[in-house]
C-alpha cells in the first residue's frame, strides 16, 4: 500500500499538470468479446490513484464491460473473452498466477441496483471480512463493521438496528450499505457501475458526497449516464463510444473543450 | 338422446355467434365504429341468450328426470313391489333401465315395468325437446331484438364469463367440501364403535382379527393408530434423508454449475422421474432394492426381513427426488443474479457464494419444496405395499417390516366388506387423520412460500 498523502495531492476540478500522474490502474490494448461480438476495441487508459475517474458514453458503448475487466467480473460470463493488458500497481491482473479472490479483495465493486444480501445489516458488512479472514476475533469484526459503516456515512442511521435485514433499508441506504460492504475489506480501488441510477435526487446527493470523501483513500472509478454527475464528482473523465475509448482527460477540459467531435456531440446532447 | 340434445344446443350456440355478429354489423350498415361493442361480443351475447337457458334446462332435466321417472314407475307398481328392500329396489331399477337386465324379460313384473319405463322416458324426451326448442327460440328472439348500436354486449358477455367461472370454481370447492364432510361423517360413525382415544393412542393395529361378515367368527380386534403413523413417519424420514441431499445438490448443480445445454437436458430428464408410475417404483423396490438390502444385511450378519422400511424408504426417496430438485431449482434460480454478482465481486468463490448467499436466500423455498415432498411421500401407497409389507409392527428399526396409513386404507377397502363394520369405517378415520396431517404440511409450505415471495417482490 502506498503511504497516505499528507497534503491533498488531487484537487477537484482544477487544472493539474498532466505529468507524473500516479497511475493506479493501467490498461493497454484491451479488447473484449462476447462470443463473436467485440464489445471493446483496443482500449488504453491510465487511471489515477486516489481520485475519481468517470466513464461516460451512450448506453451499450462498453463502459460496464471495461469496468468489469478491472476486477475480472467478466470471468463469470461464459461467453466473454478479454485480451490486452491491465495492471494495478504494475501487476498484471490477468496473470494466470494471480488469484482472483485476492484481486477482488483489492478491487471492490458497487452495482447499479443496490444488492444487499438478505441478511442483517451487520452480516452484510461482515461478509467480506469473514470470507477473507480479516478479523480474528469478534471484537475485531465488530470494529471493522462499525468503521466501514462510519466511512460509508451510514452508521448514525443504522446503529440501533444492526440486526435488522439490510433489505429493509431505503434505496439510498441500501446503496451506502453496499459501499460499506465493499470498503470493509479495505480495497484500493472501488468500481461503481451507475451507483445512483436507481436512487432519488436526495439519496444521489448523499452518495455523491460520500464518493467525494472516499476519494481521499481510494481510487474510484464510476460509470455514470449523467454528465452533471461526472462533472460533480470526478477529476478525470473518459468518454466511450461504440466500444472505443474516444477521449479521456481532466473532467473540466472534457466538458469545456473536448478534442473529439463525437465527445462534443455527446456532451451537447446530440446523441445518447 | 340426451347426448344429441346437448350437441344441438352447442351447435345452436355456434350458429348464434355468427348470426349475432352479422346482425350487429347489419344494424350499423357495416360502420364498425358506431357499435359500442365489437361485433363478436354481439355474437357471444346472442349465443348466450339462445343457448344459456336451454343448457340450464338440459342440465336440470338430466339431474331431476331420473328421480321423477323412478318415483313414477315404482308408484305405478307399488302394490306389486311391496316387500322389497332398498337394495332389491335399487337392483330392480337398474334392470328396468337396462331394458330387462340379467333377469331377462321372463319376470312379468319386470316386463311390464320395462315397457312403462320406456314409454315414460320417450314421452319425457319429446317434452324436453319441445321445451328446449321453445326456450331457445324465445331466447334467440330476445337476444336478437336487443342488438343495437348502443347495446353494451361486451358488459353482458363479461358478466356471463364471470358467472361461468364462479360456477366452475364453486363446483370444485363444493366437491372438496363434500369429500371432507363425508370423511368426517364416516369417521364419526367409526368413533361410535371405537373411542377416539383408543384410536389415536392405541399401540396395536389388528383389524383383521375382526369378523368380515356376520357369518364369521371374530377375534380380538384393535384399532390403534400409533403403529401406522410411526411406520409412515419412519418411511417418510428415510425417504427425505435420501431425497433432500440428492435433490438439493442436483438442484444446485443444475442452477449454478451446469452449462446451458446440460441444464436443458438434465432438468427434463430429472422431471421424467416424477412421471414414472409409482407401481413401477414399487416393483423396483420389491424385486431389486429389498433383496439387495437383505443380502447386504446378511453379509453384515444383520437380521433383515425381506420386506423392510429401509427398502421402501429408499425407493420412495428416489421417487420424490424430482419434487425436491425441480422446486428447489426454481427457487434457487429465482435468487437474483445481482446477489451472486455482489458476492463474487467481494472475492467469494462460487461455492462460498452458494453456501452463504444463495442458499440462505432460497431457504424458505427449499423448505417448502421439502414439505411438499414429504406430504407426497406420506400419501404414497404402492411402493410401501410392495416393499415394506403389511405387518403393523411398532418399531423404529428400519430393517423390519412396517406398514403405513395409506397401505392399511388400501387393504381395508379391497375385497369383501360390509359398509357399516368398524373395520371398513376405520379406513375413513385413517383417511381423515392422513388428510389432517398432509393439509397441515401443505399449509405450512404455503406460508413459507408466501413469506419467501414477499422478500423479492
Ligand atoms: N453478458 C453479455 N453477453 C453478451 N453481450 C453483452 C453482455 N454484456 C454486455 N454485452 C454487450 O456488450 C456491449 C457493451 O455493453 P455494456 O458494457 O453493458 O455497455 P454500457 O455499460 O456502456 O451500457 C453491448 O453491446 C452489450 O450488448
Ligand atoms: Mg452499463
Amino acid at each position: 500500500m502506498t503511504t497516505m498523502p499528507t497534503v491533498e495531492t488531487v484537487t477537484s476540478g482544477t487544472a493539474q499538470p498532466q505529468l507524473e500522474r500516479p497511475a493506479k490502474v493501467v490498461a493497454r490494448g484491451v479488447n473484449v468479446y462476447y462470443g463473436d461480438k467485440q464489445a471493446l476495441k483496443d482500449v488504453s487508459l491510465d487511471i489515477d490513484a486516489r481520485s475519481v475517474t468517470s466513464f461516460i458514453g451512450p448506453s451499450g458503448c462498453g463502459k460496464s464491460t471495461f469496468l468489469r475487466c478491472i476486477n475480472r467480473m467478466n470471468d463469470t460470463i461464459a461467453s466473454c473473452r478479454v485480451s490486452g493488458r491491465i495492471e494495478i500497481d504494475s501487476q498484471d491482473i490477468y496473470d494466470p498466477a494471480l488469484d482472483v479472490v485476492q484481486l477482488r479483495a483489492r478491487v471492490g465493486m458497487v452495482f447499479q441496483k443496490p444488492n444487499p444480501f438478505p441478511k442483517s445489516i451487520f452480516e452484510n458488512v461482515a461478509y467480506g471480512p469473514r470470507i477473507h479472514g480479516l478479523a480474528r476475533t469478534k471484537a475485531e469484526l465488530e470494529e471493522a463493521v462499525i468503521s466501514s459503516l462510519q466511512k460509508a456515512g451510514l452508521f448514525e442511521e443504522v446503529k440501533d438496528r444492526l440486526d435488522e435485514p439490510g433489505t429493509g433499508l431505503s434505496g439510498g441506504q441500501q446503496q451506502r450499505l453496499c459501499i460499506a460492504r465493499a470498503i470493509a475489506v479495505a480495497p484500493e480501488v472501488i468500481l461503481m457501475d451507475e451507483p445512483c441510477s436507481a436512487l432519488d435526487p436526495i439519496a444521489t446527493a448523499k452518495v455523491e458526497e460520500l464518493i467525494d470523501e472516499l476519494r481521499e483513500n481510494y481510487t474510484i472509478i464510476i460509470v455514470t449516464h449523467s454528465m452533471q454527475q461526472a462533472a460533480r464528482v470526478s477529476q478525470r473523465t473518459a468518454f466511450f463510444h461504440l466500444g472505443v475509448l474516444v477521449e479521456d482527460g481532466l473532467t473540466d477540459s472534457i466538458f469545456t473543450n473536448p478534442k473529439d467531435r463525437r465527445t462534443l456531440d455527446y456532451i451537447t446532447g446530440r446523441f445518447g | 338422446m340426451m347426448f344429441w340434445l346437448f350437441v344441438s344446443v352447442f351447435v345452436a350456440a355456434v350458429v348464434c355467434v355468427g348470426l349475432g355478429r352479422n346482425r350487429a354489423l347489419a344494424v350499423v350498415n357495416g360502420e364498425f365504429s358506431r357499435l359500442h361493442s365489437l361485433p363478436s361480443y354481439h355474437g357471444g351475447w346472442l349465443a348466450m341468450t339462445c343457448a344459456g337457458p336451454a343448457l340450464a334446462l338440459l342440465v336440470l332435466w338430466s339431474l331431476l328426470a331420473p328421480r321423477v321417472e323412478r318415483a313414477l314407475v315404482f308408484d305405478w307398481y307399488a302394490d306389486r313391489l311391496s316387500g322389497l328392500g332398498p337394495a332389491q329396489l335399487e337392483g330392480l331399477w337398474r334392470d328396468i333401465r337396462a331394458g330387462g337386465g340379467a333377469r331377462g324379460l321372463h319376470d312379468a313384473l319386470l316386463a311390464d315395468a320395462v315397457r312403462s319405463y320406456a314409454d315414460l322416458h320417450a314421452a319425457g324426451m319429446a317434452v324436453l325437446a319441445v321445451l328446449l326448442a321453445v326456450v331457445a327460440v324465445l331466447g334467440f328472439l330476445y337476444g336478437w331484438r336487443r342488438i343495437a348500436p348502443a347495446f353494451r354486449a361486451r358488459h353482458r358477455v363479461e358478466g356471463a364469463v364471470k358467472v361461468f367461472l364462479v360456477a366452475c370454481a364453486g363446483f370444485a370447492i363444493l366437491i372438496t367440501i363434500g369429500i371432507v364432510f363425508s370423511l368426517i361423517a364416516e369417521s364419526l360413525r367409526f368413533f361410535t364403535y371405537v373411542s377416539p382415544i383408543d384410536f389415536l393412542f392405541g399401540l396395536s393395529w389388528t383389524p383383521q382379527q375382526m369378523a368380515f361378515r356376520a357369518d364369521q367368527v371374530g377375534g380380538e380386534a384393535a384399532f390403534g393408530f400409533v403403529p401406522l403413523i410411526v411406520g409412515t413417519l419412519l418411511i417418510t424420514a428415510i425417504a427425505i434423508a435420501v431425497a433432500a441431499p440428492i435433490g438439493l445438490l442436483s438442484a444446485i448443480y443444475l442452477s449454478d454449475y451446469a452449462s446451458k445445454p446440460v441444464r436443458a437436458i438434465g432438468k427434463p430428464v430429472l422431471e421424467v422421474l416424477a412421471g414414472i408410475p409409482t407401481v413401477v417404483y414399487g416393483f423396483f423396490a420389491a424385486l431389486t432394492v429389498a433383496p439387495a438390502i437383505r443380502d447386504a444385511g446378511m453379509s453384515l450378519t444383520l437380521d433383515v426381513s425381506s420386506e423392510s422400511a429401509l427398502a421402501a424408504g429408499v425407493v420412495m426417496g428416489i421417487m420424490i427426488v424430482p419434487f425436491v430438485s425441480s422446486l428447489s431449482d426454481d427457487v434457487i434460480n429465482a435468487v437474483p443474479q445481482s446477489l451472486r454478482d455482489g458476492s463474487l465481486a467481494m472475492g467469494a468463490t462460487k461455492s462460498e457464494t452458494i453456501r452463504k448467499v444463495v442458499l440462505p436466500a432460497a431457504l424458505p423455498g427449499i423448505v417448502s419444496s421439502l414439505i411438499l415432498a414429504i406430504s407426497r411421500a406420506i400419501g404414497e401407497t404402492m411402493i410401501v405395499v410392495m416393499a415394506a409389507g403389511l405387518a403393523a409392527n411398532l418399531t423404529l428399526n428400519p430393517l423390519e417390516a412396517v406398514t403405513t396409513v395409506t397401505v392399511q386404507i388400501g387393504t381395508l377397502l379391497t375385497g369383501d366388506q360390509e359398509f357399516d363394520s368398524p373395520k371398513t369405517l376405520s379406513a375413513f378415520a385413517l383417511g381423515l387423520a392422513l388428510f389432517v396431517i398432509t393439509l397441515t404440511l401443505n399449509l405450512i409450505a404455503l406460508r413459507v412460500v408466501k413469506r419467501y415471495r414477499e422478500q423479492y417482490e
